[in-house]
């Protein structure tokens, strides 16, 4: 039995900033206000492959009921992964303003 | 408690199994390796009751240890020379974690040309990384280190992983008598593993992203606050081993007849105890000579040392490790210290790829720096002691040359 298995969580005791962060959303701030095109989808070409979704680095594609997709405008930078990836050309990169 | 005759590199093998590590990784290089086979056996035997895991490289060798210490695993892995050498993006890591982590280093001369006998070019290579860094004179206390080392690491005053280093083959081939602590008094003096953050499938912590400049340049800060708590950590650790195991070996540097001395030695690793035969036999001949063993080289024992030495006429340090261009690591380190003092300060390189430096050579350099000091004080950064094979051919100064 190895009796010193378990490992305990103890704050350090002195001046002390540690390299760890804690994910949150936003936490650098609305990354919408980057994007100079943004995807639209079009939902009547949309099959529900989800390869978009799959391929977002972001996590903005928002996965619906049915399996088709809309975007989280707030997050989504506009980097255009989605529409080159589409294979059913549902998604388009339109200009932003 | 029960006596051995152990190899250095066993002596570290037997403290990392009474600290009862979780995972060890292991990547073989001469003279390393026979630490991280003895462990293999013991965790085979069942004594152990780690997990080995063998990898591809001395970079995934520590990557793997600083991994699993991160999800909260006492963790331990060795290695040498060129081995360290490539590990040394990830020392950075660990250090900069803040993850305790503890790591042999059997000392050994850099290549090329290819060597493999001691010298401290590998470990000193890593002295700015924030590890604290301790090195042994024999296989006993390279056992107390390893120990300790798990310790001082885990302790959240410092929270940095720590170096224990052996010379090759002088130390980790070469078998001494060796006190092994029983483990139910280890158990009761070292406590289960803390560190300040565990990464971990469900914990929602992310390490190492990116960070505002003023956060990184606090990180730094605060690794130099720790390594400053970690002398007294350190000291504190020393102490209370005496207490319990019966050995204490100074804290942060180790003094050899320091009481009446006038005249000091500097030194650090195996060879101090040639230069503590050397002392023995100027005593007979009341010659007021001490040796100073360096035993942490980080944190580095400035205030001890300027206490020790404050009332010295002379200071010669020995260096195993050159830093090219300038003069001996340790002797950088020992100028800077003593540059409130007023005394007589000689650096001498000497040792590199184990090239033997005996006792009677050591005296011969004390009489001849006090000599010297006697006709007033010098202040000579560095000089080399050439191999015999050499030695009256070339100046043992590198800038002599220039000047022929």
């Amino acid at each position: 039995m190895n009796v010193n298995s378990k490992p305990v969580l103890e704050e350090p005791k002195t001046v002390f900033f540690a390299p760890i962060s804690h994910p949150s959303p936003g936490s650098v701030g609305k990354t919408g206000t980057w994007r100079t095109h943004k995807p639209v989808v079009d939902l009547d070409k949309c099959t529900g492959c989800l390869i978009c979704w799959l391929y977002c680095p972001e996590d903005t594609i928002i996965r619906l009921e049915n399996d088709k997709v809309s975007i989280d405008y707030e997050y989504c930078k506009g980097c255009g992964i989605c529409a080159h990836q589409c294979p059913f050309d549902a998604i388009q990169m339109v200009p932003e303003g | 408690m029960v006596v051995k005759t152990l190899t250095g590199n066993y002596a570290v093998a037997y403290a990392v199994k009474l600290a009862r590590v979780n995972v060890v990784s292991a990547y073989p290089i001469t003279p390393q390796t026979t630490i991280v086979e003895k462990l293999s056996e013991m965790i085979e035997k069942g004594e152990l009751n780690a997990r080995m895991i063998r990898v591809e490289s001395e970079h995934s060798a520590l990557a793997a240890v600083y991994g699993a210490a991160s999800a909260g695993a006492r963790a331990f892995t060795a290695t040498s020379s060129h081995g360290l050498l490539y590990m040394h993006e990830v020392v950075w890591w660990a250090a900069g974690s803040r993850i305790p982590l503890v790591m042999a280093v059997v000392t050994r001369a850099i290549g090329p040309p290819w060597n493999i006998h001691v010298d401290h070019q590998d470990i000193l290579d890593q002295r700015d990384s924030g590890w604290i860094i301790a090195v042994a004179q024999e296989n006993q206390e390279v056992l107390d280190l390893t120990l300790q080392a798990f310790k001082i690491s885990e302790d959240p005053r410092v929270y940095l992983p720590m170096m224990v280093g052996l010379d090759g083959f002088i130390l980790s081939h070469t078998t001494a008598p060796v006190d092994i602590p029983d483990q139910e008094l280890v158990d009761s003096w070292l406590p289960p593993r803390r560190q300040p953050y565990i990464i971990a499938p469900e914990s929602e912590v992310v390490m190492g992203n990116i960070a505002p400049d003023e956060d990184h340049f606090m990180m730094r800060y605060s690794m130099a606050a720790s390594m400053e708590a970690a002398k007294k950590v350190i000291e504190e650790v020393d102490r209370e081993y005496g207490e319990i195991f019966g050995r204490s070996y100074g804290g942060l540097v180790e003094c050899y007849k320091c009481e009446d001395a006038e005249y000091f030695v500097v030194i650090m690793g195996s060879w101090a105890g040639d230069a503590k035969k050397a002392v023995d036999t100027l005593r007979e001949q009341n010659v007021p000579v001490g040796v100073v063993r360096i035993r942490f080289v980080r944190p580095w024992p400035r205030e001890k040392l300027l206490e020790i030495l404050s009332g010295a006429k002379g200071v010669l340090v020995f260096d195993r490790a050159v830093s090219m261009g300038s003069t001996g690591i340790l002797f950088s380190e020992v100028a800077q210290t003593l540059y409130p003092l007023n005394i007589s300060l000689k650096g001498l390189v000497a040792g590199l790829a184990g090239v033997d430096v005996g006792p009677s050579r050591i005296e011969a350099e004390i009489l001849k720096f006090i000599k010297q000091t006697e006709e007033g004080a010098i202040y000579t950064p560095t000089e080399w002691i050439l191999p015999e094979k050499y030695a009256g051919r070339y100046p043992s100064s590198p800038k002599e040359v220039i000047a022929k």
